[in-house]
């Protein structure tokens, strides 16, 4: 008797999100990421880079620093760089609004996010700084000034969801709802958001990640459990696509920063940080994962061709970034 | 698959001797069913017996161990589909593959090389394990380079027996992984792996021919059996290796062994082969095989296994203690926090990219981060006062200025009293704002 693979009964799916003004759609498989063997996956998983709202070059590392050479000091130009470097969408983070530190207003934000949407058509988050009130301040006022863009608006958490859930209502965005690392708070929020009137198709879940090396089982297990919940138990509250932002904590490590001299065993600084960028994101992306929010363009290479190869099939090809042999 | 205490009573001698230390061979039945005793423990029990019961004990997957020494390894043992189900037990190995036709010279520089990508975290030493040598006429030679240039274990890859026969012999008593065994040659590979009693790995066609080959290995007395199925895209590789953990769980004998994966042999470059093996120590696979090793490639991937393959059940915790970051000196500040190591990483990372020097002392909260070991009582006022007089900062520094974290806010009053003189500060409640916080702290 030939062989044949013990299935998985599926009874759910996860949910279509139409993200930005050209509706490009994520989610939708009704399988575990890469079982192409037993399911449909309409819709491949999207990577987006990320852009802040103000210089970083003094707190980013050099491979990053180099790569965008130029435009980070201009939020548009930035965009449009990412867009070119094969970004499905860009995350506007508004760093520069946290009270703890440069505590820039609604204005700045406004200002940042039309710069943005002038330099590119594709899809954009608009992301704050995990501060409840002025996210609500920020995201408010975005959500108004560009009604209709169907942008992402996040974090939302337990603590704002109703004002910034409102709004995104209101003026039609989509909404990325975070919560710590727990199932249980994951699936309450989006009770909360659908209670709220916000159609599930608005609703893109952040069940927070922790990056690797640095506590990422944690995040890992929590969206494996998420869409085990979604896919095989049929929890329709738990059916929302996932984001992650792990690319956020990779290159804020010590190890993402450390120069190839200080430590040659550690390899090439600039592809030691890719490739951390890189495994976190496939080992995310098998846990479930919709949407990658990352930061460096030759992490996007791989992760895009890999993800090519792991739904269609087909050998490697493509240039794809070289890994120097570090001798020591 | 288990069997019930009734099952395992009826293959027992019904003498109840007591001599296996129960009272009797029911008693003794009931505890082997529940894992409670080992078949051992009953001397007079038949070997027609034993054999049936230890292979419906036996794990679905069997665990085996290769190569010798540091560098050992055991994979297979594993239980479950996903780690929050259990755990995941035995952690992939990394393995760099090495061709027999590179010169003795080039091979030793490279293992050397290899031998020194050795991390430590968290009381752990990460490292690749092994090396794939690869090849015919000089395989021996060039795995007796190996070894006697690194502490590293061996497999063995050449579809000729014989060559696989002289390069087992150079490594006697370093228990290589031999292979592989293929439909051509699977009776002469099982005779040189019988005789080295090493491990063998077989290499298939398809997922039909695995099961052929370990059939065929098993009737050969073969156990430790490692399975490559052929698969050489990145499609079919990560197919596979689910396929066969999911008929293994499900008891299909025949697939019940670790496997070996080659993204070595899927495309050259180095970088892709990283995101294969990704998606393959997540996903299964007991030794991931790289075209090449560098610490770019093998860093990353000894972070992901060591998270991955950490107990879900048992949360990581950092043993109590000052750890320094960025080089204190005596008038750096000094922070307190809780010694679950998802805190003790967010926290030491936050102030690692602060650049600013500073000592972090942990302190036992048994596992639990600032807000539940607070509401716990394992972070109260008075411990927490005591645990920094006796950690022995104060040898270290020329202050007495402490912050708490800000959730354990409370604690403060309590801390004052414990630790007259000193200056107590309440430190942010979330540790992505310490740094801010660090750029305007002064110790007192
Ligand atoms: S030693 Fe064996 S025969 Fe004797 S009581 Fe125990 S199980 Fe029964």
């Amino acid at each position: 008797m030939a062989f044949q693979i013990p299935t998985v009964k599926y009874s759910g799916k996860i949910n279509e999100v139409p993200i930005g003004p050209a509706k490009v759609m994520v989610g939708g498989q009704n399988a575990y990421s890469f079982h192409t063997f037993e399911g449909s996956f309409p819709n491949k998983p999207k990577i987006a880079l990320d852009v802040w709202d103000y210089d970083p070059s003094e707190e980013w590392p050099e491979a990053l620093r180099q790569a965008f050479a130029g435009v980070m000091g201009d939020p548009g130009a930035w965009a449009g760089k990412c867009v070119e470097y094969g970004a499905d969408i860009v995350v506007l983070h508004l760093k520069s609004s946290d009270p703890n530190d440069k505590n820039t207003g609604a204005d700045h934000a406004v200002a940042a996010v039309q710069k943005v949407l002038d330099a590119v058509s594709c899809p954009v988050v608009i992301f704050g700084v995990d501060n409840k009130d002025k996210d609500v301040e920020t995201l408010s006022a975005v959500a108004e000034k560009f009604a209709g863009k169907n942008l992402i608006l996040g974090p939302v958490t337990e603590k704002n969801y109703k004002q910034i859930g409102a709004q995104a209502l209101a003026y039609g965005h989509t909404v990325i709802a975070r919560t710590p690392i727990d199932v249980n708070l994951a699936k309450q929020l989006n009770i909360l958001l659908t209670g709220l009137g916000l159609p599930k198709d608005k609703i893109i879940v952040d069940p927070t990640t922790g990056g690797l090396g640095y506590g990422m089982e944690y995040g890992y297990s929590v969206m494996e459990r998420i869409s085990m919940a979604a896919l095989v138990q049929q929890d329709d509250n738990l059916q929302q696509p996932m984001i992650s932002f792990f690319g956020e904590d990779v290159w804020k490590s010590k190890e993402a920063n450390l120069p190839t001299a200080e430590n040659p065993q550690l390899g090439d600084a600039t592809c030691r940080g890719v490739l951390m960028e890189t495994t976190e994101a496939v080992a995310v992306l098998g846990a479930g994962v919709s949407v990658l929010s990352m930061r460096h363009p030759a992490s996007v290479k791989l992760v895009r061709e890999y993800v090519e190869l792991a739904y269609d099939g087909g050998d490697v090809k493509g240039d794809l970034p070289k890994v120097p042999i570090t001798e020591f | 698959m288990a069997l019930t205490g009734i099952q395992i009573f009826k293959m027992l001698p019904g003498t109840n001797c007591k001599k296996c230390g129960a009272a009797t061979c029911l008693a003794f039945a009931m505890n082997l069913a529940s894992g409670k005793a080992e078949l051992d423990a009953c001397p007079d029990v038949s070997e027609e017996s034993r054999e049936k019961l230890s292979a419906a004990s036996a794990p679905p997957i069997r665990p085996l161990t290769i190569g010798y020494g540091d560098t050992a390894i055991k994979i297979g043992g594993e239980t479950v589909l996903f780690r929050h189900e259990k755990t995941f037990f035995n952690p992939t190995g990394i393995a760099a593959l090495i061709n027999d036709s590179e010169s003795d010279a080039d091979i030793a520089a490279k293992v050397k090389r290899y031998q020194k990508m050795q991390y430590s975290r968290v009381g752990l030493n990460l490292r690749p394990e092994l090396v794939v040598v690869k090849g015919g006429a000089r395989l021996a030679d060039a795995a007796k380079a190996v070894v006697a240039n690194s502490d590293l274990s061996v497999i063995l890859y050449s579809e000729d027996p014989a060559a696989l026969k002289a390069a087992a012999e150079a490594l006697a008593g370093k228990n290589p992984l031999i292979g592989p065994a293929t439909k051509a040659n699977c009776a002469e590979v099982a005779a040189v792996a019988k005789e080295a009693k090493a491990p063998v790995w077989l290499k298939a066609a398809s997922m039909d021919e695995v099961a052929e080959l370990t059939k065929a290995l098993t009737a050969a007395g073969l156990k430790d059996i490692v399975i490559d199925s052929g698969a050489r895209t990145v499609k079919e590789v990560f197919t596979d290796s689910v396929a066969i953990r999911r008929a293994a769980l499900g008891g299909n004998r025949d697939y019940g062994f670790p496997t070996i994966a080659f993204p070595a042999e899927i495309t050259d470059n180095l970088a892709m082969q990283t995101a294969i093996a990704s998606a393959l120590i997540a996903k299964y696979a007991g030794v991931v095989v790289l075209g090449d090793l560098d610490g770019a490639m093998v860093f990353p991937l000894l972070l992901e296994r060591l998270n991955i393959f950490t107990d879900p059940q048992r949360p990581m915790t950092m043993v109590q203690d000052i750890y320094p970051i960025n080089n204190p000196g005596e008038n750096s500040p000094v922070l307190v926090t809780t010694n679950f190591s998802l805190t003790y990483f967010i926290v030491s990372s936050e102030v690692e990219g602060s650049r600013v020097p500073c000592w972090l002392l942990i302190k036992d909260s048994e596992g639990l981060s600032v807000m539940t070991a607070w509401a716990a009582g394992k972070f109260s006022g008075d411990d927490v006062g005591q645990f920094v007089k006796k950690i022995g900062i104060e040898e270290k520094i020329k202050h007495k200025s402490v912050v708490i974290p800000g959730y354990a806010a409370s604690i403060s009053g309590d801390m004052e009293e414990e630790l007259p003189g000193w200056n107590i500060t309440i430190g942010p409640r979330e540790a992505a704002h310490l740094t801010k916080f660090l750029k305007d702290y002064k110790t007192a």
